[in-house]
């Protein structure tokens, strides 16, 4: 394999990733705040489908983001509304909405199906694109591609350096510390629901008008699923779910290489093989093995590879808080 | 800040937690709130400091009569409240915890938050990294954080509930010095505690409540005996722990290591006669929970050999299952009572049926039962079959852990056994632990309460920074000398 192969398979990978990035970073922002919005995959393709239709009927890439933004803030609604105020099973909401969502997109989506429409725009940026390899890889994409980056950076500098981000983040660990030190957790709670499925929203726009540009049945088919298992592959921190994201979208893009180069094999095994290979990394590092691989090593070493591997979940994920 | 509580009432359904209760404090004094688990003391402070609301009557402070509905209106009008399970955010950094709730800028302005932070700490001489993770912090650590954070947001009333529940001697010290500084700078203390030693050597004046009512009041010094009456009616004796006469082996240990990603622990050959009942002291989170599990089959040891005695030889257990273990006759009740050792939403029943090995699909609901109410009576647990232990008190979970060990029963292990339980049902605990011994069940509990380490083991390990000390019997051990020992001081301590 040469370099310019190797370019190409990242560049495809960066493509591909970029919709998980805004899903990933979208249920961490929700989960973080102990809310599971399981409804992923039909939020997607909902908002994906209606993203697209509201792009081609204004013939505007803008509205289908704002279309798509809100069908994802209007699906988690529901999720907040069952989880917070109605104080209802989160898993059991998530998961009806997402079949839900899953099947009226394919109804809805039906006029729509494989008809051409307006698509983000290329936008390589003047110099930057011309540096060898870098500029190929990270300053030929478009203004979508670039957001992804910001939001990544955004929401890192947020959670970690801002206030309100610590506010986030112990609101999903102990809401009823967070209480006592005199926050609104359930204001919040359905704060940081909406935004995630905004981001949600933007990620089924970010197929429907940018990587996948169109509209087909289950065009995402399993993205939603995937950015579950990258929220907790990334610790339920940004910057690494968004490595999860990007590896995700290597082996995606190893796979479609893999699979025009060697032929005798079945074309689904390629398809299938990133989520294997996903559930396997996600296996070996939550292993017991692990541990016992370790548990060799001196204890100034030890604790800081356990720290960087494994996260644990917010304390407070998925339960309800009763304010008394 | 002078503080007054005037005919509070509170019901939860259909229990009076709280009857007409009235309480004067005044400031620059430390008031104790003493009573049993149950008389209604954490309800009456959380009502001042606003995590519950009254039914009705009135809050004064300094004359004025307020109203608080949220922890937030208690900050905000002075009174800030220590609960008994630290409400801070344990994966977070010590400066984090600081900083949540705090007003502020959007972004954090690190360096003088710890300005501030260290400012007040040094003042009570409380040592804690600010980059430390909470969750790794002592219970006494947590504490001092806490009330360090309590004071920077201006907390003129500082109310504490069971603060000497799970902190070690040293850190007590420091906490009755660091309150008695407090009371001198004119603020004023509310000590919540079913301690009656703490608030006779800490408190100046003392309320006592019993179901619900406030029975009396005093100043401190004050007979032990009108403070024992006022709290139960009547006198109590606490059991005394038999010599062990046994010379045969319960459980023998062979150079084992254990560890987890924080140390790494070390103990030396060890062998322990049937009958005997070995106290774990130490700082929290030195390695006695480690060692613990490593005995219950839980973890196992990246080094060395477990035998215990089963069936009248010793068996190598090493790297066996915990269900093994159990087999072997080996109990483990841990302190986590809901969280490890009962199952929340399970009755007393099931808890029962759960235990009992059985082949057949279906449950033998007569049979258990009747065991089960057999446990109840033996045990003398606050319940019926059916209840959920959720909803037990602490003792009756303690006691119900108790009912559901196996037998035979080789060896009992336990961490802080009595922690969270009132007095009456610590020493019935104890009696019942005292009587298995005597039929030949040996004990190994890590506590850190050190009265109950002294006063019921026959022999102590001390645990300390990674150390492990060899066991000390307890005819020639100080409650200093044990002080020490904890502190680190370990040099010419190995004799025993």
């Amino acid at each position: 394999m040469d370099l310019s192969q190797l370019v190409i398979i990242l560049a495809t990978a960066i493509a591909t990733a970029t919709p998980l990035v805004f899903a990933a970073i979208g249920e961490t922002i929700t989960e973080r705040a102990g809310v599971i919005n399981l409804s992923t995959e039909g939020t997607i393709l909902l908002s994906a489908m209606t993203g697209f239709a509201a792009a081609r009927a204004a013939n505007n890439v803008l509205v289908g983001f704002a279309a798509a933004a809100i069908v994802g803030a209007l699906v988690s609604l529901i999720v907040a509304f069952g989880a917070i105020t109605l104080k209802q099973s989160q898993i059991a909401i998530g998961f009806v909405l997402a079949l839900l969502c899953a099947d009226l997109s394919s109804f809805l989506g039906n006029p729509i199906v494989l008809v051409p429409g307006p698509t983000v725009p290329s936008m390589p940026i003047p110099l930057l694109q011309d540096i060898p390899v870098l500029g190929r890889l990270f300053f030929q994409s478009d203004l979508l591609v670039y957001a992804s980056y910001l939001l990544i950076a955004v929401t890192w500098v947020f959670f970690y350096r801002t206030r309100p981000g610590l506010l986030l983040r112990s609101i999903g660990e102990q809401p009823a510390a967070a209480f006592a030190r005199g926050n609104n957790v359930i204001r919040m709670r359905y704060l940081y629901t909406l935004i995630g499925g905004a981001l949600l929203g933007i990620a089924g726009a970010a197929f429907s008008l940018d990587f996948k540009a169109g509209w087909s049945n289950r065009a995402t088919a399993g993205y939603g699923w995937i950015a579950l298992a990258i929220v907790i592959f990334g610790g339920w921190n940004p910057l690494r779910a968004a490595v999860g994201a990007y590896f995700f979208g290597v082996l995606q893009s190893l796979a479609s290489v893999a699979q025009s180069s060697i032929q005798s094999v079945p074309t689904q095994v390629f398809s299938v093989a990133p989520f294997v290979l996903m559930i396997l990394v996600l296996v070996l590092t939550s292993g017991q093995w692990l541990d016992n691989l370790l548990s060799r090593l001196p204890v100034e070493v030890r604790r800081p590879i356990l720290r960087a591997i494994r996260a644990p979940a917010p304390a407070a994920l998925g339960k309800v808080f009763e304010q008394d | 800040m002078n503080i007054q509580l005037t005919h509070i009432y509170k019901r939860f359904g259909a229990v009076q937690a709280n009857d007409d209760v009235s309480l004067d404090v005044e400031a620059g004094t430390i008031h104790g709130l003493l009573g049993e688990n149950g008389a209604g003391k954490s309800t009456l402070v959380k009502m001042l400091s606003g995590f519950i609301t009254r039914d009705s009557g009135e809050i004064l402070l300094d004359g004025k009569s307020i109203s608080v509905k949220t922890p937030a209106d208690g900050i905000r009008s002075g009174v800030g409240m220590l609960h008994q399970d630290p409400l801070d955010f344990p994966p977070m950094s010590v400066l984090d915890n600081f900083i949540n709730g705090r007003p502020g800028r959007l972004f954090i302005d690190r360096r003088s938050a710890v300005k501030e932070f260290k400012a007040i700490a040094e003042q009570f001489n409380f040592v804690i990294d600010t980059e430390e993770q909470v969750g790794l912090l002592t219970m006494g650590e947590r504490q001092q954080l806490e009330i360090v954070r309590l004071l920077s947001l201006g907390v003129r009333t500082l109310i504490l509930d069971e603060p000497t529940t799970g902190i070690s001697a040293s850190q007590k010290t420091a906490l009755f010095a660091a309150l008695k500084k407090l009371a001198k700078q004119g603020k004023s203390i509310i000590f919540v505690s079913h301690k009656l030693e703490d608030v006779e050597e800490l408190c100046n004046n003392v309320t006592v409540m019993r179901a619900g009512k406030v029975v009396g009041s005093s100043a401190i010094p004050c007979a032990t005996s009108k403070l024992v009456g006022m709290m139960f009616g009547r006198e109590l004796a606490t059991p005394v722990k038999p010599a062990t006469s046994r010379t045969d082996t319960a459980i023998k240990i062979e150079g084992l290591t254990i560890g987890d990603d924080r140390m790494d622990v070390r103990v030396n050959d060890l062998s322990i006669k049937r009958g005997e009942v070995i106290g774990l002291a130490g700082l929290e989170g030195s390695g006695q929970r480690l060692f613990l599990l490593t005995c219950a089959g839980v973890l196992r040891p990246f080094a060395g050999k477990l035998m215990v005695n089963a069936d009248g030889r010793l068996a190598e257990m090493t790297g066996k299952s915990y269900h093994q273990f159990q087999k072997a006759g080996v109990g483990y009740l841990p302190a986590d009572r809901l969280r490890e050792g009962l199952i929340w939403g399970l009755t007393i029943q099931e808890h029962v049926v759960l235990r009992t090995p059985s082949d057949g699909l279906f449950v033998n609901r007569e049979a258990s039962h009747s065991v089960a109410e057999t446990a109840i009576k033996t045990f003398n647990i606050r319940g019926k079959t059916d209840t959920r232990v959720g909803q037990l008190s602490g003792g009756n979970q303690q006691r119900t852990q108790l009912a559901l060990l196996p037998t035979p029963l080789n060896l009992v292990l336990m961490e802080h056994p009595t922690r969270g339980l009132d007095i009456e049902s610590t020493i019935w605990v104890w009696q019942q632990l005292i009587m298995r011994c005597q039929g030949g069940t040996s004990i190994i509990f890590a506590s850190s309460d050190l009265d109950e380490i002294v006063q019921y083991s026959d022999r102590v390990i001390v645990f300390s920074g990674g150390k492990v000390s060899e066991p000390i019997a307890t005819a020639v051990l100080t409650a200093s000398k044990l002080g020490e020992m904890i502190g680190g001081k370990f040099i010419g301590a190995s004799a025993s």
